[in-house]
């Protein structure tokens, strides 16, 4: 990658070349910060253009092409640009655009459906994780201080192995005769298998899982700095326990939890492998939707639709999210 | 903190962390079942690790996985320990509002909409997918989480080092490969080995950015679960699991160790004075 | 001033006293701000070659700025800075030939105590072999030869400090900065550095500039003092003249303890000046060199140690002595201070020097006491 070497070739070429002694040159501000000039210029560029070129742009392209029609052809859209008018072919673009796609997306229940289904399915199980997760980190942050740093370690290793594996495990577990069945049959639980696999139960039971340690650590860390003295002091004052975690532990954790819930709500509305490898045809959630569109219908500028909704139905949690963060951290609740 | 745990709290634990890891345990179990079916256990056999060794296209998708994840993860790293510079060290400059939002937005974004985006984007430009394609679109990425990790690092780094190191005459650049680098560095290793593993798992970005001939062990293993479950597949999920497990524990021992190391040395120096 | 410089004088080093000599570091209304928070303001000073000089003030006042911005960790928002009559602005930190020994030491915690002192040596691009006798060189000098192999963490405090010391002059700079250098330290290890500090300057010959807000570190290790509050300098003068002659209220009560007494003057000959106290009701005389003139307003101020305390009315005319009440004492095994109530609204107070063990009749508490002191032993502050 070229842009790699631009590094320290530039920074290398500002350094030899650094404003000379007795120079008569108005002293510029940047406080506290050595790298000034052509250094600076390119420590800054670096990064920045390749988000730029990467990640921004492709935005502007997508919601550019969820404006254009479809077309069978390589690629599966109409052009948009005809870069040989010049500015007067921006113009003529502009006129072509259409807000099709977009209709369309709202004529058809199926979609609307999709939208509905994934923000019931990211929802309740975001409410499932917190049940899930909350009494782990309250164990956690519980146990004896020396067990802390493994626990934590435990939470964490499942995160750093495949997701896709992880959610692989649940298919042999979950499928009709598969092991959760045959235990149940087993004890005598049950009489008939329980279907389970290809529903949105097992969508659920692959979320919780696959998102538990994003609901136990931030959890966790609420907990851990909770004053012990603190639930001494509320039952000094006559509180009986339960009412001291409703009164005190939960208000306290408050923050941990916000965090937690947006870290699972805001992957899963956008989830794919769960949905498609768990809940089969039966479970409608938008990435699933997304991808076939772009990969059975190949009907690009409607998956760019979708892909523009579902950013859109992201935007306010995700600037939620950013909010709760800056305080947590400005002001450590 | 209460020395003595609580059934309640003891039993919270154990159901918690028997969800997170049963699963994972079954799953390496019955790689080892002599059985094709996958949940009927017929005795142990590693006949499937053999079969691993044997199935080209497997391997070929391995190579390739980690190929993709070394390269973008050296790539992602040095991209991301740039930006972690800029955030943390730049103050104030045209479009920083815009440069943070850009970090911050992928550890959040939705896979399919980052893979949909980076492909038109291919598209647009008449770049053929294949295996660059998948490293452009994991390096971009993971960069933000190696930017996020870096930057905290820095956040707890003394500034007046680089200072005394400019003081005594060396240049920024050098200030940075002497001084700042060695200091930020269990950081930047962490960073490295995130954007490695956050490689090895990506399915989506990886399917919507490859072409053909680039096929990702991820992609692999997605067509051949949507087939049915096979003793084969957990081979070769429990071969990856181990991997990343061990490279964790062995990581995350070697930093306990130095810890303790010094501040053993501390307490001594202390003592001695 | 026609007055001789009082107070002790270390050696007669008086550059600043020659018209002739050219300034070695020379800040010319130097200006920096940080937003909209002036830290430096619009201030000028010359410090001479092999002068130790002091910045003293409060946290906050703008030493430290402007020690970095000598050091170039920040540019100056306007004015200039010239070194040997160079112009500073625009070398970046590490082309100035002036080292810092930083508040925090920062010692380089990954490499070993040899590798932190040749760090400055090997940026000179010098050879492995000088490298090595400089670096041995400096460890002797700061007696850690010991000590080479070892990381910073595994040093004591003072060991640390010893290692910054002996890194920054290591490069044998033109100018070495100290920016609180010895506010980690704990009294007795402090009080020793500081006689290091000045003989390891008298026999390199360097120029040091000393960052601190400890007044009396300031006296003992320095030529001059500069005393500093909200980014000025309200006085820059002698350890001696700072204490005998500070310049304004603000210098008088940050160094040491002093009595001020508010009052108008009534009669002024030369430089003896009568100034009456409303508070105690009476004139007081007192001879030094002020441009008020009378009926302006201003202070007396004297310090406690200048004062006597007697229980007859001393019988010298000339020096002033007002009646008073033992309000407390403050026994402190050398000294003893005494706090006089002279009026209902005003205590002075005295110090006495225990000279012997025992005393024949004590001054003890609700005693009727005078407190008397020369005419020369106050000062007139109009600021």
């Amino acid at each position: 990658m070229t842009e790699t070497n631009l590094f320290p070739k530039d920074l290398t070429r500002s350094e030899t070349t650094p404003p000379l002694r007795h120079e008569p040159e108005a002293p510029e501000n940047t406080p506290t910060n050595p790298v000034r000039g052509w250094g600076r210029f390119a420590l800054i560029c670096v990064p920045y253009f390749w988000l730029l070129l990467f990640f921004f742009i492709p935005f502007l392209i997508v919601a550019k092409i969820s404006l254009s029609q479809a077309a069978i052809a390589i690629p599966p859209y109409l052009p948009l640009m005809d870069w040989s008018k010049g500015v007067m072919g921006l113009w003529e673009v502009a006129k072509s655009w259409s807000l099709d796609n977009y209709i369309w997306l709202k004529e058809d229940a199926l979609y609307w459906q999709a939208y509905t289904s994934s923000l019931k399915i990211a929802f309740l199980s975001t409410v499932l994780t917190l049940l899930v997760g909350f009494p782990i980190a309250y164990g956690m942050a519980r146990a004896p201080r020396a067990w802390h740093t493994t626990l934590v370690m435990m939470v964490i290793l499942p995160f750093w192995t495949s997701f896709l594996i992880r959610v692989y495990a649940w298919i042999g577990i979950l499928k009709t005769d598969g092991l959760l069945n045959q235990a149940l049959l087993f004890t005598g639980v049950i009489n008939e298998p329980l279907i389970i696999l290809n529903t949105s139960t097992a969508v659920y039971v692959g979320i919780v899982y696959s998102y538990l340690p994003f609901m136990v650590l931030p959890l966790y860390s609420s907990l851990e700095k909770l004053d012990t003295t603190l639930i001494e002091a509320a039952e000094d004052l006559g509180c009986p326990p339960w009412k001291t975690f409703w009164r005190v532990t939960v208000p306290l954790a408050m923050p941990g939890m916000i965090a937690g819930c947006f870290l699972v709500f805001i992957p899963a509305l956008g989830e794919f492998v769960i949905p498609d490898l768990l809940g089969g045809s039966s479970t409608l959630m938008i990435g699933k939707t997304l991808w076939i569109e772009f990969f059975s219908n190949r009907d690009w500028p409607v998956a760019s639709a979708v892909a523009i909704v579902l950013l859109g139905l992201l935007i306010v949690p995700i600037m939620m999210f950013q909010r709760h963060e800056t305080r947590r951290n400005e002001g450590d609740m | 903190m209460p020395a003595k745990p609580s059934w309640f709290n003891l039993t919270s634990l154990v159901l918690g962390f028997s969800f997170l890891y049963l699963p994972i345990v079954i799953l390496i179990v019955f790689s080892f079942n002599e059985s094709r079916l996958v949940t009927v256990w017929a005795g142990f056999s590693t006949k499937w690790y053999t079969a691993l060794l044997h199935n080209q296209q497997l391997l070929e998708a391995a190579w390739v996985t980690i190929k993709v994840g070394a390269i973008s993860a050296t790539l992602a790293t040095i991209l991301g320990t740039l930006a972690a510079l800029v955030l943390a060290r730049q103050g104030r400059f045209l479009g920083r509002t815009l440069f943070s939002g850009m970090i911050y937005a992928p550890l959040v974004m939705p896979e399919v909409i980052l893979g949909l985006s980076l492909l038109l984007l291919f598209v647009a430009i008449d770049q053929n997918r294949g295996v660059w394609t998948i490293i452009i679109a994991h390096t971009t990425f993971s960069m933000c989480y190696v930017a996020v990790v870096v930057q905290s690092r820095l956040s707890g780094f003394d500034r007046s080092l680089e200072e005394a190191a400019m003081d005594l005459g060396c240049p920024p650049v050098r200030t940075f490969f002497r001084i700042t680098l060695p200091q930020i560095f269990p950081g930047v290793a962490a960073g490295w080995m995130l954007a490695f593993t956050l490689s090895l798992d990506d399915l989506v970005i990886a399917s919507f950015n490859s072409g053909p001939g680039s096929t990702t062990l991820p992609m692999k293993i997605y067509s051949q679960v949507r087939l049915g479950v096979t003793p084969e597949i957990n081979a070769i999920c429990t071969l990856l699991v181990l991997l990343v497990t061990l490279g964790v524990i062995i990581a995350s021992i070697l930093t306990k160790r130095q810890k303790l190391k010094r501040i053993e040395e501390e307490r001594l120096a202390a003592a001695h004075l | 001033m026609a007055r001789k410089p009082l107070g002790p004088i270390r050696r007669t080093f008086l550059p600043w006293d020659d018209p002739g000599e050219q300034p070695f570091i020379e800040f010319r209304n130097i200006t920096k701000r940080f937003g909209s928070f002036v830290a430096v303001n619009d201030l000028s000073l010359k410090i001479y070659e092999r002068e130790f000089h002091a910045l003293l003030g409060g946290s906050g006042c703008g030493k430290t700025t402007l020690m970095r911005l000598l050091a170039g960790f920040e540019q100056p928002t306007s004015g200039q800075i010239f070194l040997e009559g160079n112009d500073l602005a625009g070398v970046p930190p590490y082309k100035r030939p002036i080292n810092m020994m930083f508040q925090s030491y920062a010692l380089f915690p990954h490499m070993n105590v040899e590798k932190n002192i040749a760090f400055g040596l090997e940026m000179d691009g010098l050879s492995g072999k000088e490298i090595r006798s400089r670096t041995h060189e400096m460890l002797s000098l700061v007696k850690l030869e010991g000590f080479r192999k070892r990381k910073p963490h595994q040093l004591s405090g003072g060991q640390r400090q010893r290692v910054a010391l002996a890194r920054s002059l290591a490069k044998r700079p033109k100018v070495l900065l100290l920016d609180e250098p010895l506010a980690a330290l704990d009294k007795k290890l402090r009080e020793e550095t500081q006689l290091e500090l000045i003989n390891l300057q008298e026999q390199l010959r360097l120029t040091f500039l000393i960052v601190t807000h400890d007044q009396e570190e300031a006296m003992t290790v320095a030529d001059r003092i500069s005393v500093m509050d909200k980014g000025s300098i309200l006085q820059n003068a002698t350890p001696g003249e700072i204490y005998e002659q500070p310049n304004s209220r603000f210098v008088a009560e940050f160094i040491g303890d002093i009595n001020v007494l508010d009052g108008q003057i009534t009669r002024k000959h030369r430089e003896d000046v009568q100034l009456f106290s409303s508070v105690l009701g009476g004139h007081l005389s007192v001879r030094y060199p002020t441009s008020a003139d009378v009926g302006d307003h201003a202070a007396l101020a004297i310090r406690p140690e200048k004062m006597r305390i007697s229980f007859e009315k001393p019988e010298d005319q000339s020096t002033n002595a007002i009646q008073g009440e033992v309000w407390d004492i403050a026994y402190m095994g050398d000294v003893s201070i005494y706090h006089i109530k002279v009026a209902e609204t005003e205590t002075l107070r005295a110090i006495v020097a225990n000279t012997t063990r025992l005393v024949e009749r004590p001054i003890s508490w609700d005693d009727q006491v005078w407190l008397s002191w020369d005419s020369d032993a106050g000062i007139i502050l109009t600021r």
